[in-house]
This record gives C-alpha cells, sequence and structure tokens, in this order.
C-alpha cells in the first residue's frame, strides 16, 4: 500500500493502472460465464478509453501550463464545442441539420454556464478551471441533447394525428409542436433532475472523489462539486431546450406543415 | 350568389416518395352543399382533400380558394376559413372545453356552447374530460372544435370510418344541416352507400386522376373499366 503523502498526490502509477486491470479480466470474465457475448466490446471500450485518457492527459498537461496564454484555453473550448456538435449530429443521425442547432446550443450554454461561474467569480478564469468545466458542461448535455432530439423526433412522428389536428385549426407549427417539445425536453431533463436530486445519498460523483482522493478537504470538495454540478444543471436545461425548439423547427415547413417523418428501418 | 367555385383545381398533380398521389387533376368544387370525394384506398381523396387546408402543396399546378390562389393565403388564416375534420377523432388531453379553447383561445362561453350546438351537443359538454367521450360524441367534438373559427367551408375525411351505425346517420345529418346553412361541406369517403345518402355532387378518383364529376343520379362508368370496377366491387362489399 503507498504512503500517505503518495496517496494524498493522487500518484497512481503505470503499476497501479495495470493492477486496475483485473477488474475488467473480472468483466470480461463475467461476460464469458454469462455469454452475454460483449469480451470484444469490453476489451475496445478499455483500449479506446485508456488511449482517448492518455491523449486528452497529454494534450491538458500542454494546455494547462501556466506559462501557456489563456487564448489557448479557448481554442479549446471552440474546439469541443465543434466537436460536440458534430458527435451529436453523428448520434442522432435521424433529426436533419441537427449540426447548426446543436453548434448553437453548446455555444448558448458555454456563454451561459462559464459567464456565471466566471463572472460572478465561482471559479477563478484560469486554465485549470476553463477547460475541465467546459469540458464537464459539454459531455453532460451531450447525452441529454441526443435523447432530446431523438425524442421530438419520436413525438412528432407517433402524434402525427394530433399535430396535423392542431395545424388544421390554425395553429402555428410553434404552437401546435409545443406540447410534444415539453414533453421530450422533460424526459431529456429528467435523469439530471435525479441525479443532482440524489448526490450525496446514492452516489459520490466523479469531481469530488477526484477531488477526495488528490487530498482536498472534503468540504471543499463538496463545495466544488455542488458548483460544478448547477452549472451541469443549467447547461443541460440550456442545451436541451435550444436542441428541444431547434429540432422541432427543423421538422415543419416554413408554411407550417409537418414534413415525412419516416419510421427508421427495422421498427 | 356568386357562380365563384369553393376550391378550383387546374392541372393539379402531386408526387410523392411513393410515386405519383395525384395525376393532373382539373376540377371545380361548388360552394354550396355536399360534395363527395369518393373511390377506393390510394386513390388520392385524402390527398386532395389535404390540399385544400395546405396540409399538403401540389407538385405542379393550381389550387384556388374562392377565386384567389391558395399560394397567395396565409396558410394559419386559411386553415381558420377552412375547418377539417379528420377520420380518427383526434381529442387533445383535458375537458371538451380545453379542446374548443386550442381553436380560438378568446372564444367565450356563448361561442363554444354555440359551436357544440351546431355538433348536436349539449353545453353541459364543457366540462366533461375528452377522455370519457364514445367515439360518436368525440368525432362531433372534434366538428365543434372546427367550427369555433366559424369556417366558411369544412372538409371532412372519411369522418365516419370509426363509428357505429347510429353515429354515423347522426354524423352525416349534421354535414347536412350545416351545408343547407351555408357551409358547403367537401366529405371523402369509399362508401358508395354513404355518397348516395348524402351527396349533391360526387367526384370520382380512381388511381390518382378524377373519372367522374357530376350529380350522384347521373354516375356510371361509360366504359371505364376502373370505374366499372371500383362501382362493382363497392356496390358488392
Amino acid at each position: 500500500m503507498p504512503g500517505d503523502a503518495e496517496f494524498l498526490a493522487g500518484d497512481v502509477d503505470f503499476v497501479g493502472l495495470a493492477a486496475s486491470l483485473v477488474m475488467v479480466v473480472v468483466a470480461l470474465v463475467l461476460s464469458r460465464w454469462n455469454r452475454l457475448g460483449i469480451e470484444r466490446g469490453i476489451g475496445v471500450a478499455v483500449v479506446r478509453a485508456l488511449v482517448q485518457l492518455l491523449g486528452i492527459g497529454a494534450v491538458l498537461a500542454f494546455i494547462l501550463n501556466p506559462d501557456r496564454s489563456l487564448a489557448l484555453s479557448w481554442f479549446w473550448v471552440l474546439v469541443m464545442l465543434l466537436f460536440s456538435a458534430v458527435v451529436l449530429s453523428r448520434r442522432a443521425g435521424e433529426v436533419p441539420g441537427l449540426f447548426p442547432i446543436g453548434l448553437g446550443a453548446f455555444t448558448a450554454a458555454a456563454v451561459v454556464t462559464l459567464g456565471v461561474i466566471f463572472g460572478l467569480g465561482i471559479f477563478p478564469l484560469e486554465a485549470r478551471a476553463l477547460v475541465p468545466l467546459a469540458g464537464m458542461m459539454i459531455g453532460n448535455s451531450m447525452n441529454a441533447t441526443v435523447v432530446v432530439a431523438r425524442r421530438v423526433v419520436e413525438e412528432l412522428r407517433d402524434k402525427r394525428d394530433e399535430v396535423e389536428a392542431r395545424l388544421a385549426l390554425g395553429q402555428s407549427s410553434r404552437r401546435a409542436s409545443l406540447p410534444y417539445v415539453r414533453s421530450a425536453i422533460r424526459t431529456a431533463l429528467t435523469p439530471q433532475v435525479e441525479t443532482t436530486k440524489g448526490v450525496g445519498l446514492v452516489f459520490l460523483p466523479g469531481a469530488m472523489t477526484g477531488l477526495i482522493l488528490a487530498g482536498v478537504d472534503p468540504v471543499d470538495a463538496v463545495k466544488v462539486q455542488a458548483a460544478i454540478m448547477f452549472l451541469i444543471l443549467g447547461s443541460v436545461a440550456t442545451t436541451t431546450t435550444v436542441v428541444g425548439f431547434g429540432t422541432a423547427a427543423r421538422l415543419f415547413t416554413p408554411d407550417h406543415r409537418l414534413v415525412q417523418l419516416d419510421r427508421p428501418a427495422g421498427t | 350568389m356568386s357562380d365563384q367555385p369553393l376550391f378550383r383545381f387546374d392541372s393539379v398533380s402531386v408526387v410523392g416518395s411513393s410515386g405519383v398521389r395525384l395525376g393532373n387533376v382539373t376540377l371545380d368544387v361548388a360552394a354550396a352543399g355536399i360534395t363527395v370525394l369518393v373511390g377506393p384506398s390510394g386513390s388520392g381523396k385524402s390527398t386532395l382533400l389535404r390540399l385544400c387546408n395546405r396540409l399538403e402543396v401540389p407538385s405542379s399546378g393550381t389550387v384556388q380558394y374562392r377565386g384567389r390562389p391558395l399560394s397567395e393565403f396565409d396558410p394559419l388564416q386559411l386553415r381558420r376559413q377552412v375547418g377539417m375534420v379528420f377520420q380518427r377523432p383526434v381529442l387533445f388531453a383535458g375537458s371538451v372545453r380545453d379542446n374548443l379553447a386550442e381553436a380560438d383561445g378568446g372564444a367565450g362561453q356563448s361561442d363554444l356552447e354555440e359551436a357544440l350546438e351546431r355538433a348536436a351537443l349539449e353545453g353541459s359538454f364543457l366540462d366533461r374530460p375528452a377522455g370519457e367521450l364514445s367515439g360518436g360524441e368525440a368525432q362531433r367534438v372534434c366538428l365543434a372544435r372546427a367550427l369555433v373559427a366559424q369556417p366558411g367551408a369544412l372538409l371532412m375525411d372519411e369522418p365516419t370510418s370509426s363509428l357505429d351505425g347510429a353515429a354515423v346517420s347522426r354524423l352525416e345529418q349534421l354535414a347536412r344541416r350545416l351545408a343547407d346553412a351555408g357551409t358547403p361541406v367537401i366529405w371523402v369517403t369509399h362508401d358508395l352507400g354513404q355518397m348516395r345518402r348524402i351527396a349533391d355532387r360526387v367526384a370520382v378518383l380512381i388511381a390518382g386522376s378524377l373519372r367522374f364529376l357530376g350529380e350522384p343520379g347521373q354516375l356510371e362508368s361509360g366504359g371505364d373499366h376502373e370505374l366499372t370496377k371500383f362501382l362493382e366491387d363497392a356496390d358488392a362489399g
């Protein structure tokens, strides 16, 4: 077992990292034993995670070097925004024209949440805070935006009769789609709200755990974690709202007709 | 009274991903009485109807409403002037009052009661939950909802296909009453018996093309094999 000083520094050497792979072996054995057939998937996931994390570690070490300009960090945030919009439009490929909507949503969330965080001085505006906070904000928003985009398409496709009945009454496409967009946003936001409710009781979130492992006082770690959770909640709410309404707007023509929405093959 | 048709379809075609749904249809729909669009499934009847309130637009050709091209209308205004009742009664969550308010949030109690009355429903229906209505009542609430905006014409897309006998004749009588009171009705059906009961004029569509336009008593195949087959099949069915 490492000594206290080494442990507080959060220093896991490559031998320690290799030892943690024992748990991957457990997962592989369980998969084989239960005939789940996901051994290859587990293997690919572990290798990808290792390569991606080591890669991002090297990039972060470069960017977060105190000698570098903060502009480099902002540039990195911009790259993350672009990349996240690409990932969103790929993961919800059935939604037409999602890239600009996603880029708008993530940018809006970045402006709002980072503006509050740094504008109110919750965290100091430096690379060490900017890059990971923006990363967490965008990463956590990603899943919710995929859910809301898909959900809006499903709702408007499955409830086409209702939507057209509303349009036939002379309602605008925005008003006719509102109940279904609201429902989709609620669905996408609920997991984040539940996570926020359950934090500390059901699970200890990653940032706080990481800080405590690195030797930070638990009360300070909790304060940081609370601020991050509220940042994420705000960004998820912002991105799902923009993507929800943006997706719905894409599914109507300018003269308020619902476009043809085909069910994906195999469903 | 003006001889202006209610709708004028001029060389109208609609082409969708599955092919031609309407092919070069030219047709005047009279501005009075009940015009029935009849034809087998997939013949383009509903497509023709949905062109009237711009839920669909033609791939080519023009549609006019009371002498003015539909493209010149604000689609939202047009849809308030041309009401529509769909095949399946589609009610929104909430009460009957909530449903009628979707058509016009500013409508007062007397406006809502009048709309219900025109659909042969009592004012006490306003506070009934929409989910507790029978199929016939639900379709009449849909009719009342379409009437809240006081439309100048009514589109009815196979409105009785999910109803039983008594509810069917009730809705047919209501359409007749509305037409006689000055609201022209275009009614889509594949049922020749229903067409004969309610139509002042009939247009037969088969495979996206117009095969007959005239009074119901004049309907005969005239050597058109597909029309003959439709009439025989429909009467046999």
